[in-house]
């Protein structure tokens, strides 16, 4: 399944013929496989542009002159964890490959990890919600780098409690992923003080048509609607809420910059979301977006995107400071050499990783901007609150990760 | 042998030798993937090619034998040829209970009962608590054949699914040929001809509907051993239209049809998964083109060619 462009094939047919490329082509070769939804309801997400951020990562680490190679494969999960996991396999088995960055939503992402601990690789998931990755299905093979249900929840529930949005009512998409992130963000909303005057579960998939579920919000009176939902379900709420002229507050648990530019600035106009990851953040975040507008012109990264950049230029830097040969060799120990190294790069700045493998960053509330005040193409938000790294996410005693006990 | 004619001797000797030679040259766990969907092909054959019922919820039983094997397999760590013996039986069980409803209509009602039946199930694996939601049974142990041997290599598991495989197959092949098979038969051909000669055709057609569906259990519950992960997918009414397309592509009611359909169709979703976006383009044309070109499938057109029956 890899994914080998012209040029690359044209090389390695070039290689092969003349003796001194010959001897260049055996240089050691780091892997990275890139799995990612690359046609499904996630490709603006993450997708193709996941793995330019990956390719960009490679160009500002420099690898040439370096000794060794580093390539990228890509493959599509197509969301499914049986697909995820099978590709996963096959890299680790028959291509070498020795890292997979990004690696999907929460039921694949816990699909391919349960792989890379199987066949003691390196897995780094920049997609995925699931607080579980690093709590009870925490495994020494797997790091979890942006974000998760806990942080979002305590990030938009506990802030939007606190600037007065203290009663909740909730549409929930009417699977496990909503239901985790109704029970996250209840938590903190009454333990902010804050009340949940009811919740909606509306069927999964296929609801288009949200008007009755908005309407049984809008009655209950409460300050803030909670979009426990993700993808076109949360854009398909944002619309019809707009088009009922419904005022409360909505509160997106899940929302990326790529679906307000899908919305639109008149239509996403003041809700409040969490990301921790923005392209105009500071100078670091606007560099970093400079040179990927190199390679992908029309858009701007949200965080699962920013997170692919950031795993693998964490991975290729400790794989240097271990020696190829020993980054390739034994998973779990490149995996614990990973925690160990504090990572440091534009998207997230100076951050650690935990023992059970969640990575610590800020993680920052934001409203969008009305287009009055918005100045340009993809000026969408403005920060409301940041969370600071110890606080964004669940503390380390709470999640009961196996590898913490022993 | 079996009842083979020579021409599906020498196939199957050529099959049999495919399955020996080929983990040495493949990658064993696509192999037994495809195993599994041959499996269930010829499961899914047994009912639309010989006895002339097209069933459009076959992933239900596919599905809820991947699951019940899985769940016996992980939460009662029951070992893997009792796991995929409880995955046959709830396909089996299922299909009693829908194919009892279902064939009390002929047709298109079959098929439309069928489908709504298998959406059922769909909706009940997403929401009851065992299947996992749409993480689905994920660590599913391989554990150890018979308590003794460890599955845990893919040389190892694939030889069992080899041996599952090549066990359903005959079966298929020995009740086909069977006179159970030729009753099927005749009631696919005539069936108020097979009433009038006093057979009970309901009778008939819901044994032959139980035996389909206890082999796609047969085939879920294998696959979800393989891979470790029992999911939606495989109850999703995708994989009921896949299977239709499988025999079509293969040959239906050709006895070898349904494995060929299995290997295309596996092999270009793995294969063509480099090329994105536009795999789904891909294989809608190659299957439009299958279906003009072929018309009885790629054995069946092979067959005819040949003179022969596979």
């Amino acid at each position: 399944m890899t994914l080998l462009s012209r040029r690359t094939l044209i090389a390695t047919a070039a290689a092969s013929s003349v003796p001194l490329a010959a001897a260049r082509a055996q240089k050691p070769t780091l892997k990275i496989g890139v799995l990612t939804d690359l046609a499904g309801p996630y490709q603006d997400i993450v997708g193709p542009i996941t793995v330019e951020a990956a390719r960009q990562a490679v160009e500002d680490f420099g690898v040439a002159g370096k000794g060794y190679n580093v390539e990228i494969l890509v493959g599509d999960h197509q969301n499914k964890p049986d697909v995820g996991a099978g590709i996963t396999r096959q890299w680790y088995d028959r291509d070498g490959v020795d890292i997979v960055v990004e690696g999907g939503s929460s039921a694949v992402a816990l699909a391919v990890s349960e792989v890379a601990r199987d066949k003691n690789k390196v897995y780094i998931n920049s997609g995925g919600a699931t607080s579980d990755l690093t709590g009870v299905r925490c495994n020494a093979n797997t790091i979890h780098w942006v974000y998760d249900t806990y942080m979002l929840g305590r990030s938009t529930g506990g802030a939007l409690v606190k600037s007065g949005g203290d009663s909740w009512f909730f549409i929930t998409a009417d699977y496990a992923f909503g239901h985790a992130l109704t029970r996250d963000v209840s938590e903190f909303v009454t333990a902010a003080g804050g009340k949940v005057m009811g919740k909606v579960a509306t069927p999964f998939p296929a609801t288009t048509d949200f008007s009755a579920f908005l309407l049984q919000a809008q009655a209950s009176g409460a300050k803030v609607i909670g979009l426990a939902n993700a993808g076109s379900d949360t854009i398909n709420c944002i619309k019809q809420a707009k088009e009922f002229g419904i005022t409360q507050t909505l509160g997106g648990l899940l929302v990326f910059i790529s679906d307000i530019h899908s919305l639109g600035l008149e239509v996403a106009q003041g809700l409040v979301c969490t990301e921790s990851f923005y392209w105009d953040l500071n100078d670091r975040t606007r560099a970093f977006s400079a040179r990927m507008r190199k390679r992908v012109p029309e858009r701007r990264l949200g965080m699962a995107q920013a997170g692919a950049y950031a795993s693998t230029l964490h991975f290729l830097k400790t794989a240097e400071a271990m020696g190829i040969a020993e980054a390739k060799k034994d998973g779990a120990a490149t995996t614990a050499r990973l925690k160990a190294m504090p990572a440091d790069d534009d998207c997230f700045g100076a951050g650690i990783i935990r023992p059970d493998g969640r990575k610590l960053h800020p993680s920052y509330l934001f409203q969008v901007k009305k287009p009055s005040e918005s100045k340009g193409p993809w000026d969408y938000y403005k920060v409301m609150a940041t969370t600071p790294s110890e606080e964004a996410f669940r503390p380390l005693k709470d999640g009961n990760c196996p590898l913490i006990k022993t | 042998m079996f009842g083979f004619s020579r021409p599906q001797a020498t196939a199957f000797a050529v099959m049999l030798a495919a399955i020996i030679v080929a983990p040495f040259v493949l990658y064993p766990v696509f192999l037994m993937k495809v195993l599994c969907f041959a499996l269930f092909a010829c499961a899914f054959n047994l009912l639309i090619g010989y006895v002339g019922l097209l069933s459009f919820g076959h992933a239900a039983y596919f599905g809820m034998g991947g699951y019940a094997a899985g769940y016996a397999a992980k939460a009662w760590g029951w070992s893997p040829e009792l796991a995929i013996l409880f995955g046959t039986l709830a396909g089996g069980l299922l299909g009693t209970v829908f194919g009892w409803i279902a064939i009390r209509r002929q047709g298109i009602y079959f098929a439309m009962i069928t489908l709504a039946l298998g959406q059922m199930a769909y909706f009940f694996c997403l929401q009851a608590p065992f299947t996992g939601g749409e993480d689905g049974i994920q660590q599913i142990p391989r554990g150890n054949l018979f308590g003794v041997f460890s599955m845990q290599s893919d040389m190892a598991m694939y030889a069992l699914v080899a041996v599952i495989f090549l066990f359903g197959f005959l079966l298929v092949h020995r009740i086909v040929h069977s006179p159970f098979g030729q009753i099927l038969k005749a009631i696919r051909e005539n069936e108020p001809r097979a009433t009038s000669l006093g057979y009970r055709t309901d009778s008939y057609k819901l044994v032959a509907f139980i035996i389909s569906c206890a082999l796609a259990g047969l085939a879920g519950g294998t696959k979800s051993l393989v891979f470790g992960i029992a999911t939606l997918t495989d109850v999703h009414n995708a994989m009921s239209g896949e299977v239709v397309l499988m025999t079509l592509l293969g040959g239906l009611g050709t006895i070898f049809g349904p494995v060929m359909g299995a290997l295309i169709s596996t092999s270009m979703e793995n294969y063509l998964a480099q090329a994105g976006a536009w795999v789904t383009v891909i294989q809608g044309v190659i299957f439009v083109t299958c279906v003009i070109a072929f018309r009885k499938g790629v054995l069946g057109v092979l067959a005819e060619k040949l003179k022969i029956t596979l």
